[in-house]
This record gives C-alpha cells, structure tokens and sequence, in this order.
C-alpha cells in the first residue's frame, strides 16, 4: 500500500533547493555533487542539524545487560531548570514496541532491561549537557540478573527465557539431495570449526535526527535512515497517529553499512518534540553510537566437506548457530540468507544446512554489507583451501573444478540464473600478475608490518598469497513485495529543459543521486537534472540494503523516464514527425534530423510520470528449506597478498586484486569506490574489528579500541570490472556494494595461513594467533609451505580469553 | 567552565597558583578526548599555548632543555638528529594532525602507561623541570611518573621542560599496535646506548603500570657488550637480553592484547632494537 501525503500545512523547514548537475550519463565516469563539500566540511550531516529554539535529546540507558526494572523515578530531573520533558515507556502513546520483522523491541524498557545500552527512558533540554546531566538524576531500580551471553546455552531446554516466544529466533535446515549416501562415498573429509567476531558498521556520522512538531498533532523529522517509509510506519505506530501526520526528510548521511535499517533514535526526538511543542534534536556521541545500532552477527560454524579424491565435491554439511543477541531486528533474513549462502558458490549435489538464531543478552544484531554472506563465507572458503591441501590441490583449480554455472541448481533448489560467471571471474585473479617481491631489507618502514611503529626491518616477515570467492543476493528475498517508486517531472526552467527526480530512495554515500541523475540524461536526452531530496511525501523505494538501490530505484527511474519520453512523443508525433523518434540535447531528433527543441515543444507545460517498481517474485523457503528464494546473484572473487612478521604476528596487506560482475557499470567511479570501500571493511574483519564484549559487557565502544583500517593499512587495489549484463535487470546491472566485502576477509586469511602454516580458525585474527600464543609463551611456529597451505590442518592454539 | 589563556608564563603560574583545580590544556589531544567522553568537567581550564617559553627548546650545561610545548611534528623536524630516538618514538604518535598538536609535556601530564614519548626520556635519564610562583624544581623522570596517569606534579605546578642529554649513540624505539597507523602501544621499547659510559638504556613501555626501565637486561648486556673493538653480539646474547627484558615486564591482559604476547613481543622488539641500534654503533654513525 502506498501513502500519498500532502504538504504539511505549516512546513517546518526550508526545504533547500536541489542541486541542478550536469553531465554524465550511464555507463561515464560521473563526478558526486556531494563530494567537494564533503571534503570540505560544507556538507550537512544529520548531526549538524539546527533550528532556532530547539531542544536537546538525550537517553538514559542500561548499565546492565539483563535486568528488571522495578521502579523509575523521574522527578529530580524534571526540576532541574532547563529540562523540558522527561519521559518512560508510559509516554508512549502507541505501540510500545518497535523492530523490523518482528515488534519486540521496547520504545522505552519497561519491567525489563535485555542488553546493556538498552534505552529507558528519554530527556529534552535547553542545553545538551542538561540534557545529559539530567539522565544522572532519573533513578531507576534495578534488580540484576545474569545475563545469557552464549548462543549455545540459551538454547537448551532450561535455559531462561528471554522473550515469551522462546529463545531460538529462527531455524532454517536446508536439505538438498541425500548427504548420508554421498558421505559414505567420499574419498576425502575435511571439517573445521570457523568463527567470526561482532563487525561494527562503524559508519563516522553517528545516529542523529531533528523532529520538528507542526502545531497540529503530527511531526516532521529530519534523519539519517536507509528506509524513510518503513522508519515512518514504525514512528507513526508508536506515536499513535496517522502515517499521514508523520513527514521523514532524508538529512545527510554519514553512512550506513546496514546500521540505520533499525530505528535509534527517530521515536524517541518525535515523543520529546510533541511533548515539549519544540523541536529536539538527538545526536549521539561515538561511545552511544556504539549502542545505538545493531552489529554484524558473530557467528560459530561446524562444517564438514566431502569430496572426490580428483576433488569434486560430493557434500557439506553445517551447522551455523548466530547470536541475535537481546532483539530480532532483521535476524530472521541474516539466518535465511546465511542458510542459503552456506556452500558457496559452488555445485554441490547434496546438502544439509542447520542455521540458527538465538536471543541473548548481548547487544542486538542484525543487517551489515553482506548480510549472513560473510560469515559462511569465511568457513566455507577456509573449507576449501583445507580441502585443497588434503588433495595436493592448487587451491584456485580446486575452486575453478566446482564453480556454480547456469542451469544447475543450488542446494536451496534454486536455478543458477546466466550470467553465473565464477569460473571466469575465479581465473581472472588467478591471471592477474602477482605485486612484484620487493627486497625486504632496508624498505621504507610504510611498506613493512608495522609500519613507522618501526618493529621490522624485515626480520620474520613472510610473504603470503590467499584465495577466496563468494556471493550474495541482491534485493529483497523470499516472496518478499519488493518496490520502489520514482517521479519524474520534466519541464522548462529559464529557457533550458530541467528534469526533476523524486524518490524516497535513501543516499548513505554510495552514489545513487549520481546514478539517478545519469539515467534520466540518458533516457531523456537532457543535461541539467535536480535529484530532489528524499522524503515520504513520495512513495516508498525500500531500502538501501541489499545492494538494491541502483537496481530497484534505478529501474523506477527509468521507467518513469520512458513514461514522459513516451507522452513527448506523442505530442511531437501530434504536431510533428512520427519517424525514429530520439531526444538529443533538448532537441527532438527524428531521422536524425532536430524537428522542435524540447523547449519550443513544452513551453510552459510539466511532464511528469510516477512510476512503481516492483521486482520479479520471490518464493519463501519450504520446510525443507528449498525455494526460489532469491532475485538476483553477484559475485565476486578475491586475492589477497600478505606480509606478515611471523614473530610478531603484524601484518601488512601488500595488494587485493578482484575480480567482480557487475553486469553493468553504471558509474565506473563509484563502482571503484565500492570496490575499495568493501575491501577495507572485509580487511577489517579479517584483522581488526570486532566488538569484544565480556559478560554482555561491551569492553571498546570507541574508536581508540575499535579499530578500523587507516589508509596507512590499505592495500593497493586491481580490479577487474566484468559486464555481462543480466538479462532481466535495468541495464544488465547486478547490485555491486556488498559483494567486495564478502570474499576480501576469507582471501586475506587465506594468505596469512599461506605465510604462517597456521589454521587461523577464527576472524579478526590478532596477533596472538599469528604467533601461536594463548596464555603461554609461543610454541615452535609450524613451517609454511610455498603457497602449498601445507600447515592448515594443524591446530590452533589460541584459547578463549 | 572557566578559561584562562595567558600570554606569559609568570601570569600562567599565578593563575595555577590561584586556581590549582584549573586544568592545563596544550595540544589537548589528551584533555578534549576527556572532556568529549564526559570523564572530566573541569571548573577551569588554563590554555598554555600563548605562553612563548614553553614551544622553544636550547642547549645548556651540557643537556637540551626542550619546552612542554614543543610539539611532535618539531621534535622530529627539529631534533631528529640531537634525540633520535624521541623522533622514533614521536612519529609512532597518532596521525599527522595530532602530532601537530599533541605535546611531550602533555605526555607527562597524561602519564599513560602507554604514553610515547615516555621511554625515549627514561633510557636517556632525563628530568622533568617543574615550576610555581615558588620556583622550580627538576625531578627524574622515573620519580615523576608515579603510576598509571599519575605524576608527581603538585597542584600548583606547571610541566616547564624536560632536560635530557643530546643521543651520545644509536638510540631506537619499537611500538607494536595491531593497526599499522594511529594505534595505542600494545607494547613498546626504547633504547639508548651510550658508549662514552659503555652503558645501554633499555625501558619498557605499555608493558606495566607505568613505563620501567629493564635494569637487569641492561647490566646484562652491557657487560657482554665488545664497546671497544666494536664486535658482532652472538645470537644467545640477543635473544638473551630479550628474554630479560620480556622478565621487567607485568603486563596485563585487555581488549588490546593477553599479557603473554605483550611480554613476548616486547622481548623481540629488544632483541631486533638492540641489534640495530648496535649495526649502527659498529658502523661507527
Ligand atoms: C587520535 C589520538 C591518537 C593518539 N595517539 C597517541 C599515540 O600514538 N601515542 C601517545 O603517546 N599518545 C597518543 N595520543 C595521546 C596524546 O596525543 C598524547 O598524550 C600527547 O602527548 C598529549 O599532548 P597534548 O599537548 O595534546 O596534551 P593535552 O591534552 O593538552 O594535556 C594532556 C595532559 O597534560 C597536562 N598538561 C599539558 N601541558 C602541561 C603543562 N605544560 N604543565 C602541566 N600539565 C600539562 C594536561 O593538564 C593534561 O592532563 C593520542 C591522542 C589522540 C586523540
């Protein structure tokens, strides 16, 4: 269903005019119009939001991962000059609940707190240091409890319940052909044990809105989101009014990485602003930021593979078990998809896939680019290169052996939609040309492990070369009603044609105003375009998640471009010629001869065409966990060059080089921006990143102890671009964001077992396991092989800490 | 909040003579991350970065005495050659822009086990010059640092200066981070030989409640040491003197790295160090 909204009656907030950009059409290097200012300092954030007269939110949260609460008070706050309005759960007019897939997760806690950082209760004030002090004022009683921090326990039957519908959020079992036969005629067995760490989104412009009240009971807000449509929906919900009284306005993002699919703070500004009358704005500070949004799913995966000996796979079994942690979020579709992607892109004639989803009192997860992808993709691809090394394989042919194509079909039952080319892209980096070894000894300290921290002048370190490949769906999956909707309006401005878009597609930084604007002067033949700011007065564009933007809002665009090309058709046919009609620069051409300017043709008139998009349909999984469940596949293969100081355990990332189809390449200068983009958060999976948490506790919310890679750890990056266009989507194009981030950590792992003959079970890999040390001094390091992963099946010695 | 920004070091004293609760800020990297993360609100704030003594550095009786203020980008612009090995540790400091801001004196204000600039001053003995409306005084830089972000400064003190030799020979400094930019010492080391003395200065940083210098890994060493004829050190020696140096150590286990590899790793930053620190001295540089 689609909501039409009329302008609010006392508008809130100038609206600033849309940039006019020209050129760059489809397929041609465009420069952003955002990029100068943002370099700049010029850009409005959603933190740099300002109104005369406005308020300050801040939010009370739980020091402790599970707790009841037994009673809030809240009167000292209140009489503190400067506060406006202090609120609990009590003030929430609607419903009490919010979440994605499923609503359990309170506005504001009540009767029970299930992960520290937990929101309960919410301040508006003159000053945000009121604000702040006055949270130190509210009491809240609260009776501790343990908090259930391990998957695994929570569950067993007598585990404590921590939602009313049970512990276990999701099960998928794929079963996919008969894995009890085909084990029995395997030559070759390989298992393993693979773990992966909370990823943080670690986006730099943390979570930050402004809700304006309009005087009549409804409320404008100005936000950084990935869906305004569904943000809207869930805040009109709880809010107890009208989708209608609640008007989102995209305010600049500093990115998303799926942290911003769930709402932060977008009710909370909307219950302070109509309490108070004034608008409020919230901006939470790095350490907030940390508990303000959902995290990657850390994820402990079982696998066993069996082959033939000349290395044709025969079977996988998994067990994958996610912690969800204290809310469902968009858990259910991480658990789905992870299911799905478990094998990898490779033929494998029988399966069976256990996944699973389980609350806990750690800090909620749910989407980040790569969405369940790149967890198993992390095992499945350490599987393979044990499998090589079991065989005597070149890890890469092994691959190239087994590598999904057309026709064949998936173990969730699916057919491999053409163009599947894994087989290519797989040769394409093994062809590449390997980064020249440079001599070790006397390098500039940059090019070392370590860098200018100055630990190495080449002592220890050794060279390793990694391979990994996976895959991915793009749009939204599963019989899920996927649309997004585009206006078009074309006119004459000062003489000159103008096209305006409209979408409520959300730009987090990856380009799509860009991509808009290109494909309207392609499909009308006009250089200047207004990508107007996105907002719910507008249909919905879903999502930007699931590397679907440019695919759906693309399409939406271009159809609604066709539309108003279609009706000047019809009126230069009317008045004109009716013979190979085309727009080229604001003329009418036909026969390839200008019959009217498209100026002389409108005069005063607008065209203007909106159009719905929705993609082909989608199938559930059945009980057996087989469906045609998924759009679109991209894929993408990776190799990664390392430099490790085996002694120390530091690395240096010398070069990725990957290989991707993107059926088309709709902006090649933000394709490579992806590309890098996604290679840097997949290296920081594979070294860096993770959220540590101790009893539920999390111990490094900031940038000082969360690290993410400096540009002083990026690697250069080779990149081969493929364009085999799929038949079925706008241009050809596949969705290209999420795929660089899914095979880069595996491929860098690869390459690290490579140079240390170690298993390196276990993502981000610190030093301590590159050395072999747990809580004792490091044993004798196992011999590398030549690129031969001859130390894999050795064990790890790292222990828990 | 009160600010003060006194454009001369005597008003500077007064000020802190009066309000000793006020908080010195120079570069502020230390002091606005607090005030940013709510761990501090002071009443009062003194800017030194007016006061034109504390950016400059000379030369007299024999030591440099370098200013609070001198900051990192100039030490290793200014004095990589007279203090090499506090160059070393200054361009392991965070990014570009923090060491244009951030200061040695703040350094020692901060007093982090894992503060930089700290081992460099211990191997070399230097000495922290403080100062009141009541004088100055000058305190070892071991005395100074009396435990984790604590000094011996007194309320009413200002950090002047340090002092501290020019290198009298090959000095180094080792940090491992598990990033290879902007990253807080895991753990770290410096060095100094000084063979005028036939003596080593060897400290451990990130590696206990406060830098410590590896006493015995230095009496050790010194005395396996050929200073005169300048010999090659055996490969036991090496290892040896890291050995010891991983023993000064009583490291603790936390979100940056379990104690076993920090009192590992700072083991084999000792060894390597201390062999190029002596490649050097054998080359006669
Ligand atoms: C992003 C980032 C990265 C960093 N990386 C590193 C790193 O790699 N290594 C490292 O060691 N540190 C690092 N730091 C910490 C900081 O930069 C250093 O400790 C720096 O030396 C502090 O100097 P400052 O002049 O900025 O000190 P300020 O913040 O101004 O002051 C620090 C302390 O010293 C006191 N103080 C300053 N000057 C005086 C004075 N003259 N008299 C008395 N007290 C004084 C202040 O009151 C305060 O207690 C980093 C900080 C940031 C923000």
């Amino acid at each position: 269903m689609m909501i039409e909204q009329t302008e609010p009656a006392t508008p809130t907030r100038e609206r600033p005019d849309a940039p006019v950009t020209t050129p760059g059409k489809v397929g041609e290097h465009t420069e952003r119009a955002d990029g100068v200012p943002k370099v700049k300092g010029e850009f409005e954030y959603s933190s740099d939001l300002w109104m005369d007269g406005m308020l300050w939110g801040a939010t009370l949260r739980s020091p402790h991962p599970h707790a009841n609460i037994w009673s809030i008070d809240t009167a000292e706050a209140e009489e503190m000059p400067g506060v406006q309005a202090v609120l609990t759960h009590e003030d929430v007019p609607g419903r009490k609940v919010y979440g994605m897939e499923v609503p359990d997760q309170p506005v504001l806690a009540w009767e029970r707190v299930r992960y520290q950082g937990e929101a309960v209760a919410i301040v508006a004030a003159d000053h945000p240091e009121t604000a702040r002090r006055a949270l130190e004022k509210i009491s809240v009683q609260y009776e501790v409890l343990d908090p259930l921090t391990d998957p695994e326990e929570a569950m067993k039957e007598d585990a404590p319940r921590l939602h009313l519908s049970g512990n276990v959020l999701k099960r998928i079992n794929i079963l996919h052909g008969d894995v009890a036969e085909a084990s029995a005629s395997a030559d070759v067995v390989v298992s393993g044990e693979y773990e992966v760490g909370m990823q943080d989104q670690a986006f730099l412009g943390p979570e930050s809105g402004l809700a304006v009240p309009d005087g009549q009971g409804g409320v404008d807000l100005y936000i950084s989101t990935q869906w305004l449509h569904l943000d809207r929906d869930q805040v009109a919900d709880s809010l107890g009014l009208d989708p209608e009284q609640v008007r989102l306005t995209l305010s600049g993002v500093g990115g998303a990485f799926g942290g911003r699919e769930d709402l932060s703070m977008q009710i909370h500004a909307c219950l302070l602003a109509l309490e108070t009358g004034r608008p409020v704005k919230m901006a939470y500070n790095r350490e907030e930021s940390f508990f303000g949004h959902v995290h990657r799913h850390p994820a402990k995966m079982r696998y066993e593979h069996g082959a033939t000996r000349d290395g044709e796979l025969l079977y996988v079994k998994a067990r994958l078990v996610f912690d969800g942690g204290a809310y469902a979020s968009s858990s259910i579709a991480v658990c789905t998809n992870a299911a799905t992607f478990a094998c990898g892109p490779y033929e494998v004639p029988n399966a069976r896939i256990e996944s699973h989803m389980l609350y806990t009192n750690n800090p909620p997860c749910g989407a980040m680019r790569g969405f369940g992808a790149v967890q198993v993709c992390f095992a499945h691809e350490a599987q393979m290169d044990k499998l090589a090394n079991e065989l005597g394989m070149d890890p890469l042919e092994l691959r190239i052996k087994n590598a999904v194509r057309p026709g064949i079909r998936f173990p969730f039952g699916q057919e491999v939609p053409p163009p599947a080319p894994v087989r290519v892209i797989l040769e394409r980096v093994g062809d590449m040309p390997l980064p020249e070894e440079e001599e070790v000894m006397g390098r500039d300290l940059r090019r070392l492990p370590g860098g200018v921290s100055n630990v190495t002048h080449g002592e220890g370190v050794r060279r390793g070369v990694g391979y990994a490949v996976g895959y991915k769906n793009i749009g939204f999956s599963a019989g899920f009603d996927d649309y997004s909707t585009a206006r078009v309006t074309l006119s004459i401005e000062e003489g000159e044609p103008l096209v305006r878009i409209h979408t409520a597609a959300a730009e987090v930084g990856q380009g799509l105003i860009t991509v808009e604007a290109q494909i309207a002067r392609t499909e009308l033949g006009v250089e200047r375009v207004a990508v107007l700011q996105a907002d719910t007065r507008v249909g919905s564009a879903g999502s930007t998640s699931a590397s679907r933007q440019t695919y759906m809002t693309g399409a939406a665009v271009k159809q609604a471009c066709e539309q108003v090309r279609a009706r000047i058709f019809q009126k230069v046919r009317e008045e004109y010629a009716d013979e190979d009609l085309a727009i080229e620069d604001g003329d009418i051409v036909s026969g390839g001869e200008s019959v009217v300017s498209l100026a002389e043709l409108l005069g005063g008139e607008e065209i203007e065409e909106t159009v719905e998009f929705h993609h082909r349909e989608t199938e559930p999984l059945d009980e057996r966990g087989q469906g045609n469940a998924h759009l679109q596949f991209a894929f993408a293969a990776h190799r990664a060059v390392v430099e490790v100081d085996t002694e120390l355990g530091l690395v240096r990332v010398v070069e990725v080089a990957t290989a991707q189809d993107v059926g088309k390449a709709m902006n090649p200068q933000a394709l490579e921006g992806q590309i890098e983009g996604g290679i840097a958060q997949g290296l920081g999976l594979a070294l860096l990143e993770e959220i540590q948490i101790k009893e539920g506790k999390i111990q490094n919310a900031s940038f000082t102890d969360y690290l993410i890679p400096t540009i002083l750890d990026m690697p250069s990056v080779r990149a081969e671009i493929l364009e085999l266009a799929d038949p079925e989507a706008p241009y050809g194009l596949k969705g290209a964001g999420e795929p660089p981030t899914i095979a880069s950590t595996p491929a860098i792992v690869a390459a690290l077992r490579d140079a240390t003959g170690r298993e390196l079970a276990r993502v981000p890999v610190k030093p301590e396991q590159i050395v072999g040390i747990a809580e004792k001094p490091p044993s004798e390091p196992p011999q590398p092989g030549s690129r031969g992963y001859s130390g894999i099946g050795h064990l790890d010695e790292r222990e828990e800490h | 909040m009160e600010f003060h920004s006194p454009d001369s070091w005597r008003e500077a004293l007064e000020v802190k003579a009066a309000q000793p609760e006020a908080v010195a800020i120079f570069g502020g990297t230390d002091v606005m991350v607090d005030l940013n993360f709510d761990r501090e609100r002071p009443g009062a704030v003194l800017d030194l970065t007016r006061v034109p003594e504390l950016g400059e550095w000379g030369e007299g009786d024999g030591r440099l005495r370098v200013g609070a203020g001198v900051t990192y980008t100039r030490i290793i612009s200014e004095l990589g050659s007279e203090l090499p090995g506090l160059a070393m540790a200054s361009r392991t400091v965070g990014s570009p822009q923090i060491r244009n801001r951030g200061t040695v004196g703040g350094n020692l204000g901060t007093a982090s086990p894992a503060g930089d600039a700290l081992p460099p001053l211990y191997v070399s003995d230097a000495e922290v010059e403080l100062a009141s409306t009541n004088g100055t005084r000058r305190v070892p830089v071991v005395e100074f640092i009396t435990g984790p972000k604590r000094n011996a400064m007194r309320p009413d003190e200002l950090i002047a200066a340090f002092h501290i030799p020019r290198a009298e020979g090959p000095q180094q400094y080792a940090k491992i981070g598990t990033r290879n930019a902007m990253v807080i010492a895991v753990c770290a080391f410096g060095l100094a030989l000084r063979p005028e003395r036939k003596r080593v200065g060897a400290c451990l940083g990130s590696a206990a409640p406060t830098p410590v210098r590896a006493r015995e890994a230095e009496e050790f060493i010194e005395s396996v040491l050929d200073w005169d004829s300048r010999g090659e050190i055996g490969d036991t020696e090496l290892r040896r003197f890291g050995e010891l140096v991983g023993e000064a150590a009583s490291p603790i286990s936390d979100v940056r790295g379990t104690a076993a590899y920090r009192t590992h790793a700072v083991g084999v930053l000792a060894r390597r160090t201390l062999g190029w620190a002596w490649d050097e001295y054998r080359r006669g540089e």
